[in-house]
């Protein structure tokens, strides 16, 4: 068998038990590897257990800088007993696995190098018995891994200092550890030919390391985000525990101890965006964070939003479903359930991002955006983007200020004869509003979810129902010019892919596969809903057009077909990913091959 | 003839809203009266009323009065969530909730634990009248076990007592009065806008269409017969001083952190207003001979309520600019740097 070489690109995948605390010895690994300044993509996917269930981390090491997931397994580390015989299949041709001593050997993989190490025995005969050392032995294989692919000792010893740099009593214990393993496999294991790291001069400067809820948070936080109400859920749980830990550092007066900031933890996600929606009522900018469920149960509070027209940020941090689904594992399941979230005629703003910088810099148009268009903004993003560490350039501080939108104070009000809370006064559909509080006696209106007439009194008048419900849909396409813009990739080909959110990550690899069999193609990003004017005339510039998403029923795809104009419809195709773990390469060029051999060979 | 003013020199004409759109005789209708009252004897500053409401007859009913200030009528028993995010964005606001039985007892009783639970420094009037007016009078879940609706049907279902609830789930401002009685509700309505914390009224209020007839327990004729007062009270403003003298040992004086004090004029039982347990056994003792007891059941206030435990910021949060709200450059800087 001959054996290429693979310096830099590979994917190493630890298999765990849940709750052997293995995650920070993944990300060591990860970090260690980006010190030398190689990229790296890390994933993990994870049960929705504490404590026994099946974990895996990959760790792709990539210098192109991918940062979708690999299809590929190069370097295995067993150490979960009941997933051993599945996760040795996976193992690519020639790859190499390092697995506890005790897992039988499985002679039908010839084509794979066996490194076995005894890591309970290790652990016993060097650490203390007691909890601690459980996960001492994740660090045993940190050791072993970086003796095989040549980790420099100071690399790791570098990314554990970071790992622990809370609780810097840790460090030598667990680089004691990674010292038992990297003795262990440099007596006993020479180093595979295949698999080598080599240190890449500036590989990785000025770049990070982040997960998205933590980006949004800051989002939130740059953005004055004022009240948040949520209630636990995966995959968004971190998002507003990013941002209550952010508070308490950055919203507290040092002084007098007053907080800028109220975080409540709701009875459940009917309350949190009520609450949302109260703050943001009486002029606070508000925000919940939640997933598909907990959408689901908001839906009855966001159709009030959208008719009453009141500000308010949700995150939707998608997970698998439909109903509990795959609670830890990734969709993009949610989008056109939150394009027209709620009851009757509603649609929605929804903003889609892509990457860390993104879920950070659309948090905080979010608000602008909910302020300026008076009505709920989505953020769309989801676990793989939300909950895994991805490499980043440090977040820009922003150089605008909020956008407030239309609000009139008292002194707005002494100059005004009257004004109509529903009144299109510039004629761009939106109208102004006041906060409670306001001291002017023309201040007060009456906000309700049912037919009102400019004035907000109640109104059962179809005319001015209809034309209420005109207003909104006005509104609604101006947002369109407001939206983040779609990103063109265009070179005039004839062939082009559309996706949103974290299949972006994905697409970059395939459209680089298949340059690589000749086929060039074009790109588009949708980056909000509704749709940007461009995109229609985008797919009108090319004979067929690949919407590539994560769910089942392409609702991109879907709501494409519902908004482009007739030409465009037919040249649009849908390929669609929905196992709940983040798409790769493979999984848009297999079906894009399939789709496009017809018209290759025509 | 020029018509007199209040402590803010405001008409009383100011505190009025649109005319009712509920039936003649409602006793909602009468609560918005003794509301119109209470609101401008106390003096409350239209602009800094926010009127929060649910879904049903009872939560139309602030369209009604004080035109002038701001309302939030919102969805069917998801008034209290938008009465605490209003209260946690701008602490200044009067929120004056008004429910109905169905709204807080059944759709609503999540909320409105949870907002107790909090205590939210609200005034949650429960405009209750054992029935659900607006879909033609199907039992609520405050209908007592045993009465009977207009169509003759029973109730066999356990009644939710509001009150009860309430003192259970840590209530700190708990009372029930009835819809025709002002010389009760006013000073206790009154005494909740004083209370900094949660208070709960629960207002039995007859509806005229659909549960005013014999076999009703929450009509006109029942709660007159059965009525049964705890005590008499008045409502004295923080600014006036107390001139009223008891003889020592007929009324309990309570003193809101205002400096206000509602001072409860003993009738024929004794009751410690600051005694949960005492409340509660007087609820289920009344109850169990068939009487409706009102009055202010129990107050505590020297309990915290939700802006004060979040330590918030005393100026308004919906105030705060963005420079009080950004992180610094240089913190920023750092935070980055230390990703």
């Amino acid at each position: 068998m001959t054996v290429e070489s693979a310096v830099n690109d590979f994917t190493i995948r630890v298999a765990t038990v849940n709750g052997s605390g293995s995650q920070s010895s993944n990300l060591v690994i990860a970090n260690a590897i980006f010190r030398l300044g190689i990229p790296v993509a890390p994933k993990n996917v994870f049960p929705s257990n504490i404590e026994g269930l099946p974990t895996w981390f990959d760790v792709r090491v990539t210098p192109q800088g991918y940062q979708c997931r690999s299809h590929d397994v190069d370097v295995l580390v067993a150490l979960n007993p009941a997933t051993w015989a599945s996760d040795l299949a996976g193992v690519k041709p020639g790859g190499i696995v390092v697995h506890e001593a005790t897992y039988p050997a499985n002679s039908a993989r010839a084509d794979v190098t066996f490194y076995a190490v005894p890591f309970a025995e290790l652990a016993k005969s060097h650490f203390d018995p007691g909890a601690m050392r459980k996960y001492l032995i994740n660090m045993v294989y940190v050791g072993v891994v970086a003796q095989l692919l040549d980790i420099p000792a100071d690399a790791i010893e570098a990314a554990v200092a970071a790992q622990f740099r809370k609780k810097p009593a840790a460090v030598e214990i667990n680089m004691r550890a990674v010292s038992v393993g990297m003795d262990y496999a440099r007596e006993r294991f020479e180093k595979p030919k295949r698999y080598r790291l080599e240190r890449i001069a500036g590989g990785t400067d000025g770049l990070t390391f982040m997960d998205g809820n933590r980006a949004a948070a800051l989002g939130c936080v740059m953005a004055g985000c004022t009240v948040a109400a949520w209630y636990p859920i995966t995959p968004s749980s971190s998002l507003c525990e990013s941002f209550i830990a952010l508070c308490d550092r950055y919203r507290v007066d040092p002084v007098t101890k007053e907080r800028r900031v109220a975080i409540v933890q709701a009875e459940d996600e009917l309350a949190a965006i009520g609450m949302v929606f109260g703050a943001s009522w009486a002029g606070a900018r508000a925000m919940t964070s939640t997933s598909g469920p907990g959408i689901s149960l908001m839906a009855e509070y966001v159709g009030f939003g959208y008719y009453a027209e009141l500000p308010g940020v949700i995150f939707d941090v998608q997970r698998a479903g439909p109903s509990t689904g795959l609670p830890t594992r990734t969709m993009q399941g949610d989008l056109a359930s939150v394009y027209t979230l709620s009851h009757g005629d509603t649609k929605h703003i929804v903003l889609l991002p892509a990457t860390v910088r993104e879920a950070y810099e659309y948090a905080m148009a979010a608000f602008d955006l909910a302020d300026r268009f008076q009505t709920p903004v989505f953020v769309l993003s989801d676990l793989d983007l939300g909950m895994n560490a991805w490499m980043t350039p440090p977040l820009p501080y922003p150089e605008r200020g909020f956008d407030r939108g239309k609000v009139l104070d008292a002194d707005d009000l002494a100059k005004l004869e009257s004004w109509g809370r529903y009144r299109d006064v510039d004629g761009d559909a939106i109208p102004y509003r006041t906060l409670p509080g306001t001291p002017h006696e023309n201040a007060g209106y009456f906000t309700r979810g049912t037919g009102h007439d400019e004035q907000a009194h109640y109104s059962e008048d179809a005319a001015m129902f209809a034309g209420n419900l005109d207003r909104l849909v006005r509104k609604h396409e101006a947002a369109r010019a407001a939206v983040p813009a779609p990103e063109i990739d265009e070179a005039g080909n004839a062939v082009a892919i559309v996706a949103y959110g974290t299949t972006h990550h994905a697409v970059v690899e395939a459209r680089d596969r298949l340059r690589e069999r000749g086929i060039e193609t074009d790109y588009l990003r949708v980056r909000g809903l509704p749709l940007a004017r461009e995109i229609a005339a985008f797919i009108e510039r090319h004979e067929r057009v690949y919407v590539v998403e994560q769910n089942r029923d392409g609702q991109l795809y879907g709501i494409l077909r519902g908004e482009v104009p007739v030409s465009a419809i037919e040249r649009l195709r849908s390929i669609r990913h929905y196992n709940g773990v983040p798409i790769d390469a493979h999984a848009i060029v297999d079906p894009f091959l399939d789709a496009e051999r017809p018209a290759v060979t025509a | 003839m020029t018509a007199s003013l209040n402590i803010i020199g405001l008409t009383r004409d100011v505190y009025k809203g649109l005319p009712s759109t509920l039936c003649a005789g409602c006793g909602h209708n009468s609560i918005t009266n003794h509301l119109i009252k209470a609101l401008y004897e106390y003096g409350v500053q239209p602009h800094r009323l926010a009127k929060m409401s649910g879904i049903g007859c009872s939560s139309k009913t602030p369209a009604y009065f004080v035109e002038r200030a701001h309302s939030f009528n919102s969805l069917h028993g998801r008034m209290p969530s938008a009465a605490t995010g209003a209260k946690l964005a701008n602490r200044d606001l009067l929120v004056l909730g008004i429910s109905g039985d169905g709204d807080t007892a059944s759709i609503g009783i999540g909320q409105f634990a949870h907002m107790i639970r909090r205590n939210v420094d609200c005034t949650y009037v429960v405009e209750n009248n054992g029935c659900y007016g607006l879909t033609k009078g199907q039992f609520s879940a405050t209908a007592d076990v045993g009465s009977s609706a207009k169509n003759g049907k029973i109730n066999e279902y356990e009644t939710i007592d509001v009150c009860g609830l309430a003192l259970e789930l840590g209530a700190t401002f708990v009372a029930r009065s009835f819809s025709g009685d002002g010389k009760q509700l006013i000073p206790l309505l009154q005494a909740a806008f004083s209370h900094r914390g949660t208070a709960i009224l629960d207002v039995i209020s007859p509806c005229v269409t659909f549960n005013d007839h014999e076999g009703s327990t929450k009509s006109y004729a029942h709660v007159k017969e059965h009525g049964f007062a705890l005590h008499a009270p008045d409502f004295i403003a923080g600014s006036k001083e107390i001139v009223v003298d008891y003889e020592p040992g007929t009324a309990q004086d309570v003193e809101f952190e205002d400096g206000s004090h509602v001072v409860l004029r003993k009738l024929d039982v004794e009751h410690d207003v600051t005694d949960r347990l005492g409340a509660l056994r007087l609820l289920h003792e009344t109850r169990d001979r068939g009487e409706l007891l009102t009055g202010l059941l129990y107050v505590d206030t020297k309990a915290t309520d939700l802006c004060a435990r979040e330590h918030l910021s005393k100026i308004p949060l919906a105030e705060l600019a963005e420079s009080d709200l950004r992180i610094g450059r240089e913190d920023w800087a750092q935070l980055m740097g230390a990703q």
